[in-house]
């Protein structure tokens, strides 16, 4: 039962950013920019470092539901899997293992991104906004785990609704819906 | 020196809001959001919060300007933001902000940690549920400033001054994102 008084058909995240909407509204555009905006990391890939983060901080919502937005938009329900068991034999590129052995540093510690972490990114085609965007999706991350666990929200079991969220973050994006989520109720 | 070329020399956080610009504007409207506008818990009171877990994370830069900030806000009580980093459970503050804090360093430490306890405690000290909200989007707020700041290894400066006049700016005009034209 979460912490505080949150509505029951929102569980996880979405409650919380309906409860507070002024603080809600800055959360939702940072991660639509980082997530869904131009950038030369394909939204599959950026989607990985919100997984790999929110696993690391052992947050069950947040890391259901972005793996199951990376297996939509990477076409491929095996690479989170494969990259919670060990990023360096993962089937992603040399860049995307760089980026993301510099997010799960950054889950623990800013201070854990060591220069030969960098070094790497950087030899495997990393861009410095690359390595900007990891670190921030990263940070990003550890606040939204942090939210969402602190408050003790509800991280339903029922893969289905995992699967349900996934792609309505896959085909709305993270602004909040105009409609509100009253259709989510029961 | 910072890990990547951030193509300026400003110090933390400005450095980064400068490099990138339209993410930058949206965490400073965080910051102000969360630490000046509506909330049960005093302006002073969420820059302590801000300042404490970013003494837990280590964070040099935000520790160091958040307790100059702090300590404008608390004018007469400066002294008792020291005392809150050194030990917080002894410190001249409210049991219900102590309560507080505990929630915040638990969130800092690992969220999970969070016990029906420790939120009971925080309620029977008068904390309801935007405190407690407020309290830990705060710490969950820090925890993403602090790594952003430290995992881009930016300047950190050494000098006290520079954070005495960063704390000033902080309180008197709160969060505007840097801009090119200084």
């Amino acid at each position: 039962m979460p912490h505080i008084s949150l509505p029951d058909h929102l569980p996880g995240i979405t409650g919380l950013l309906e409860y507070r909407k002024d603080s809600a509204a800055p959360i939702r555009t940072l991660t639509q920019i980082l997530l869904r905006g131009e950038n030369s990391l394909s939204t599959g890939e950026r989607e990985l470092i919100a997984t790999i983060v929110s696993h690391g901080n052992g947050c069950k919502f947040c890391t259901a539901a972005h793996t199951s937005a990376a297996d939509i938009l990477l076409g491929d329900n095996t690479v989170c899997d494969l990259i919670k068991l060990d990023i360096l034999t993962s089937p992603v590129s040399q860049k995307m293992k760089g980026l993301l052995k510099i997010a799960a540093a950054v889950q623990k510690s800013g201070k854990h991104v060591t220069t030969d972490m960098v070094n790497f990114a950087k030899e495997t085609g990393a861009t410095d906004m690359e390595i900007h965007d990891t670190v921030l999706i990263a940070s990003l991350f550890c606040l939204y785990n942090k939210y969402v666990d602190g408050l003790a929200t509800v991280a339903p079991t029922d893969p289905e609704f995992y699967k349900n969220l996934g792609d309505r973050i896959t085909s709305f994006g993270y602004e909040r819906l105009p409609q509100g989520y009253d259709d989510l109720k029961k | 020196m910072p890990h990547i070329d951030l193509a300026n020399d400003v110090p933390g956080i400005r450095s980064l809001a400068l490099f990138r610009p339209d993410t930058g504007k949206e965490l400073y409207r965080l910051a102000q959001v969360l630490l000046r506008d509506d909330s049960p818990l005093s302006q002073a009171d969420r820059e302590l919060i801000a300042t404490f877990v970013s003494s837990k994370n280590e964070c040099a830069f935000c520790t160091q300007s958040h307790a100059a900030a702090a300590k404008y806000l608390y004018h007469n009580d400066a002294s008792l933001v020291d005392l809150v980093l050194a030990d917080y459970q002894n410190a001249p503050i409210s049991d219900k902000l102590k309560s507080l804090l505990t929630i915040a360093e638990k969130v800092q430490k690992d969220a999970r940690l969070v016990s029906n306890e420790d939120i009971a405690n925080a309620r029977s000290h008068g904390a309801n549920d935007r405190d407690i909200h407020d309290t830990v989007l705060i710490s969950a707020t820090f925890c993403m400033f602090n790594r952003y700041v430290d995992g881009l290894a930016t300047l950190t400066p050494t000098d006290a001054q520079t954070y005495k006049d960063m704390g000033v700016r902080m309180g008197e005009l709160g969060y505007n994102p840097p801009s090119n034209n200084g």
